[in-house]
């Protein structure tokens, strides 16, 4: 009963101390929402990143050419043989009927050339297009697909897929680290505001102290208005990010430049990073203001 | 108050061997000139600096040994009055007097009560909703010794609360200290003002340069003990 009725007056005494120091509340909040407007665009920034790296990643593809005299058997046993090995997604399967077809598809002439070919004497080979997991280990997966007996030849785009897997894993790391500093910068900038803010509030905290209240009771009005700060300072924020990246996926359609680079859908996406915009305020608010009382309820 | 010493980190000694012992009911002058240690004396009464040496017990707690984070609960046996008289400033009267209850988790019905009593008491009852900035200074240390007085302490501790003050409002508050005086509260006053020590003959401790000089029982003084 006691507890509870304490906290409410440190909940009420931390609102009231929001509004009537409206000045300092105020260079507070808009602190916090100028930074995390910055975090917001980085974080926007660097999963649009590695969104478009993975889509990239995940158009890679392994191609198996069988020997033109397999029976069923070996392509069960290939495909048993697949299905085993832990690095690769999915897989189809184009027998050389198809193959012929989808040829024929592309050029008239092709068309009339190969049309006389009949299933004896098609010189073309069953293909697996297959999908892998993780990129880095695909010359790995390649090599274990071209030990099997029945296959000719794999191709997968040698040289050239572990230089796009590079360049990718710099970018990341390199997307990652902006991120991340930007936080950690924008971090401090917030909680030394909101320190500053409180420490001219020093001689009311002592003054609290001398009146009888304990040291917990000194701050928890103080952290929650932090908390409180830091919740203001998240909507400007939250707000251009839900409706700023909506209108700009819908600006561009879905796309940036040309169709290769998509840009993540916008649902789950603006919602996660609102939330952690908010979750970030808030913590950084809280963390602000319990240091700086922290430094003065000690005599 | 016992053999207290007390010397500051920088080296500068402020207290020394002081043995002092004041009843229950009292009420206490404190003179000295400036640096005489008297404001010293009583910071370590409500422990906003620890003695040196020696054990000082006010109310059965033996201030020298209390942890920083029990400061609170000496405070709560106490009332403080200062002559910056100390108010929240974004607090309104009744807030502030308030808040001293609040503090200790009573309920609101009780703290209403109290508080309306006590602003009674020192003659503000009319300004319960203004802010301190908007008070005049008599005002304002009135505020001061509600909050002090509010949750029944055995003693009160003033330091120099007519300092700001003209002598007619001076000797206003005087009256408000007198009459809590009488209903029981220890008060110890430090105090500049020679025709309040003269007026009001109550007993009064001399220091000079951290030595308790003079212990005088009745109001009677010498002037060069300033």
């Amino acid at each position: 009963m006691k507890t509870c009725r304490t906290f409410f007056r440190c909940l009420r005494d931390a609102f009231k101390s929001v509004f009537r120091n409206f000045s300092l509340s105020l260079a507070s909040v808009s602190c916090i929402t100028i930074t995390l407007i910055i975090i917001a665009a980085a974080l926007l920034l660097s999963e649009n990143v590695q969104n478009f790296t993975k889509e990239i990643e995940r158009d890679v593809t392994i191609v198996a050419f069988l020997k033109s005299d397999v029976s069923d058997l070996d392509r069960e046993n290939f495909e048993s043989v697949v299905k085993t090995n832990s690095n690769i997604d999915t897989y189809t399967y184009k027998s050389k009927a198809d193959v012929k077809k989808d040829m024929q598809k592309e050029n008239d002439t092709f068309s009339s050339v190969l049309a006389e070919w009949d299933d004896a004497n098609n010189p073309l080979k069953d293909t697996y297009t297959i999908k892998v997991r993780d990129v880095k280990k695909i010359g790995k997966t390649a090599k274990e697909l071209e030990a099997v007996d029945c296959v000719s030849t794999v191709q997968y785009g040698e040289g050239l897929v572990e230089k796009l897997v590079g360049v990718f894993d710099a970018i990341k790391k390199i997307t990652y680290a902006i991120a991340l500093s930007l936080i950690v910068v924008t971090v401090f900038l917030i909680i030394n505001t909101i320190k500053l803010t409180i420490f001219s509030r020093k001689r009311e905290i002592g003054i609290m102290r001398l009146v009888g209240a304990s040291n917990l009771r000194i701050k928890i009005p103080f952290i929650i208005e932090g908390i409180f700060l830091g919740m203001i300072g998240s909507i400007i924020p939250i707000l251009i990010v839900v409706f700023g990246y909506k209108s700009l996926y819908d600006y561009f359609g879905g796309i940036l430049f040309s169709p290769v680079i998509k840009l993540v859908s916008p649902m789950p996406f603006v919602v996660n990073v609102s939330l952690i915009i908010l979750i970030i305020g808030m913590v950084v608010g809280m963390i602000g203001s319990g240091r700086a009382v922290r430094r003065y309820v000690r005599v | 108050m016992k053999n207290v010493f007390k010397t500051y980190p920088n080296g500068v000694g402020a207290i020394y061997d002081l043995d002092l012992n004041i009843e229950k009911g009292d009420f206490v002058f404190i003179i000295g000139g400036s640096g005489s240690g008297k404001s010293t004396l009583i910071k370590m009464l409500y422990r906003e600096e620890k003695p040196s040496r020696g054990e000082i017990i006010v109310g059965g707690v033996n201030v020298a040994k209390l942890r920083n984070s029990k400061v609170y609960k000496l405070r709560r046996k106490l009332g403080v009055v200062f002559q910056d008289y100390k108010l929240l400033p974004k607090l309104t009267v009744y807030e502030n007097v308030a808040f001293a209850l609040e503090v200790t988790g009573a309920d609101n019905k009780t703290i209403r009560k109290r508080v309306v009593s006590v602003l009674d008491k020192v003659g503000l009852k009319d300004k319960i909703k203004e802010y301190p900035d908007k008070l005049s200074g008599g005002e304002q240390q009135r505020v001061a010794i509600a909050r002090a007085i509010v949750n029944n302490p055995k003693i009160l501790i003033c330091d120099e609360p007519t300092g700001n003050l003209d002598p007619k409002i001076s000797m206003e508050i005087m009256e408000i200290l007198e009459s809590v005086n009488k209903d029981g509260t220890t008060i110890l006053m430090v105090t500049h003002d020679i025709n309040i020590v003269e007026k009001f003959k109550k007993r009064v401790i001399a220091l000079k340069d951290g030595r308790l000089v003079k212990n005088y029982e009745r109001g009677y003084f010498k002037r060069e003990d300033l």
